[in-house]
């Protein structure tokens, strides 16, 4: 046997895994592209005769208002909690003070808690300051609960910078901020792009907060695809178009920033 | 040297954060585990005293033990599908073929895309119709031959949980993949080298030394799934609604709370979840951060 033949054969299961993997996106598109005369269930594996955007025009209809509320929640969620994240992390790595050991673990414990032990606190603190229903309320549970692995992913990249870097500018006097802002801050456009997009994609994909925290007409697109999925009345096709309306961003940030997305998904494994 | 109020300053910087996390993690734990013990049912709360009445009341309960079974059955086809498929791939990949990236990239985007869109899509792909009306997965098995694969899914009496790991295994694979593939390349060719100067069959090296290696990522990404499936919930919601067959105990305490208005009850479903999460993280939070080096 040629070594030749052999790395051919390892090409087999990847293949073959790559279908599997594809099934899903392959489904949404050809149906979705279908026209409505032509949809049916028998059909489904079939390609389209014509290329037609009927049932993406029907989803779209359906969820532009959602689409947009995703939008308005999920921007300043992100922003908000990068920025929160990347003064804790320069804190945490450089500028430990008594207890940070301590605070720092119990921090990172956020990230991990099943949501479901806080959802009725939650829910009634929301209704208490009168952000029970609406976006800012929303935007406000993800800018928290992202404060773990947003400062995570700080602390580990500052951890990376060289002591010396910071002694040598505070020896020309820099303060605290003034090393952040002039040191720190101008090396960190990479983390920032990790660390917003994966806000970005989890705020997008988050379904418990925002079902539990809104109202139907600010219900983000995850919501009302959630709904028109469970009702009778939206043709399956329909359906199809919609969710791959509503994985469309998250999945051009991953197409285009994938590597940038790869390192924010390691930060959460802590050591990989 | 750093002066008494540079420490202050930091300590000062943080605080927002601290304060945050303080309130809405522990303080909205302990407010949980208050509701848990008490009679609140119904739209207005109720502090009532009742002990760990909730709490035993959930352990007589039929559907708590059928989502303790679920979530049992769903934990080990998940973990070890996405482990055993993650591991595979990432060893395919590590060969150095060609087309290693347009391969990683397929086996991850799923990780870019939220549960309620897989479970929405898999709803239909895993439609149990059969006969006349067959379509999805089981259309295509019949298609090509393979009507052995035909089954119902989500709706299989008994088993149909484990259908539900499917989907989760396709998101959460290319995860595996990656971790593994970075403990991969994180174990020095010299090994593998020394090894094969030696006469070792690549099989040897296989299990000899790089699996023993990979331990550590193993236990790693285990934890890391096996917490996520404690938490499992979008995806059932989106493939099959709230059906009891199907239960676990994140969609039982969304319905006992939201649905049925029964706060204690919920609440200390909440905090059972958070005790069996906290089992896995806490010691993988200590080992993770004393490992680490002195920063």
């Amino acid at each position: 046997m040629t070594r030749k033949r052999s790395r051919l054969l390892l090409y087999l299961p990847l293949v073959a895994v790559a279908i599997f993997y594809l099934i899903p996106v392959y489904v949404m598109l050809v149906t979705g592209l279908k026209g409505f005369e032509e949809v049916n269930l028998k059909t489904m594996w079939d390609l389209p005769n014509g290329i037609q955007f009927d049932n993406f025009i029907e989803a779209y209809n359906k969820l532009a208002p959602h689409l947009w509320n995703s939008i308005n929640m999920v921007l300043p969620a992100a922003v908000i909690s990068s920025i929160l994240g990347s003064l804790n992390g320069y804190v945490l790595a450089k500028w430990k003070f008594k207890g940070a050991d301590i605070i720092f673990p119990l921090i990172l414990f956020g990230m991990f808690i099943p949501y479901q032990s806080i959802l009725i606190p939650l829910v009634e603190f929301m209704k208490t300051i009168n952000l029970y229903g609406g976006l800012p309320g929303l935007v406000l549970t993800h800018v928290i609960y992202g404060i773990p692995i947003t400062t995570l992913t700080f602390r580990n990249y500052y951890a990376t910078i060289p002591k010396e870097l910071v002694e040598a500018a505070k020896i020309d006097g820099a303060g605290m901020m003034g090393v952040y802002w002039n040191i720190l801050l101008p090396i960190s456009i990479p983390s920032f792009v990790v660390v917003l997009i994966w806000q970005f994609t989890q705020a997008w994909n988050d379904f418990l907060f925002a079902v539990v925290l809104t109202s139907p007409s600010n219900w983000p697109i995850t919501v009302a695809l959630n709904n028109m999925a469970g009702s009778q009345i939206v043709a399956w096709n329909v359906q199809m178009a919609g969710s791959f309306l509503t994985a469309l961003p998250t999945l051009l940030v991953y197409i285009f920033l994938g590597r940038y997305f790869l390192r924010g998904m390691m930060a959460g494994a802590l050591k990989g | 040297m750093r002066s008494k109020k540079e420490n202050w300053q930091a300590f000062l910087l943080v605080l927002p954060s601290i304060l945050a996390v303080a309130v809405f993690v522990y303080g909205f734990i302990a407010w949980s585990g208050r509701v848990s013990l008490s009679k609140w049912k119904g739209l207005t709360p109720d502090y009532t005293w009742t002990g760990l009445s909730n709490y035993v009341e959930l352990f007589h309960d039929p559907r708590f033990a059928i989502d303790v079974r679920n979530t049992l059955i769903f934990t080990v086809i998940f973990v070890f599908g996405s482990l055993v498929l993650g591991l595979l791939l990432s060893l395919l990949l590590d060969t150095g073929l060609r087309g290693e990236g347009i391969f990683r990239s397929i086996f991850l985007f799923p990780m870019a895309i939220s549960y309620i869109v897989t479970g929405v899509v898999w709803r239909w792909l895993m439609n149990p119709a059969t006969g006349t009306r067959i379509s999805g997965l089981n259309l295509l098995f019949d298609k090509l031959g393979l009507d052995f694969l035909i089954n119902q899914w989500h709706t299989t009496p008994y088993w149909g949980i484990a259908a539900i790991a499917l989907p989760a295994v396709w998101q959460m694979s290319g995860y595996c993949m990656a971790i593994y593939l970075a403990g991969l390349r994180a174990i020095p060719d010299e090994l593998r080298e020394a090894a094969r100067v030696d006469g070792a069959s690549e099989f040897q090296i296989l299990t000899g030394i790089v699996l023993p290696l990979l331990r550590p990522v193993t236990l790693s990404v285990m934890i890391i799934l096996g917490h996520m499936s404690l938490k499992v919930f979008d995806l059932i919601v989106a493939v099959a609604g709230k059906q009891l067959p199907l239960d676990v105990p994140a969609l039982y305490m969304w319905q006992a709370t939201f649905d049925g208005l029964f706060y204690g009850r919920g609440a200390a479903i909440g905090i059972l979840l958070l005790l069996s999460v906290a089992v896995l993280i806490i010691p993988y939070l200590f080992y993770s951060l004393r490992s680490e080096p002195e920063l």
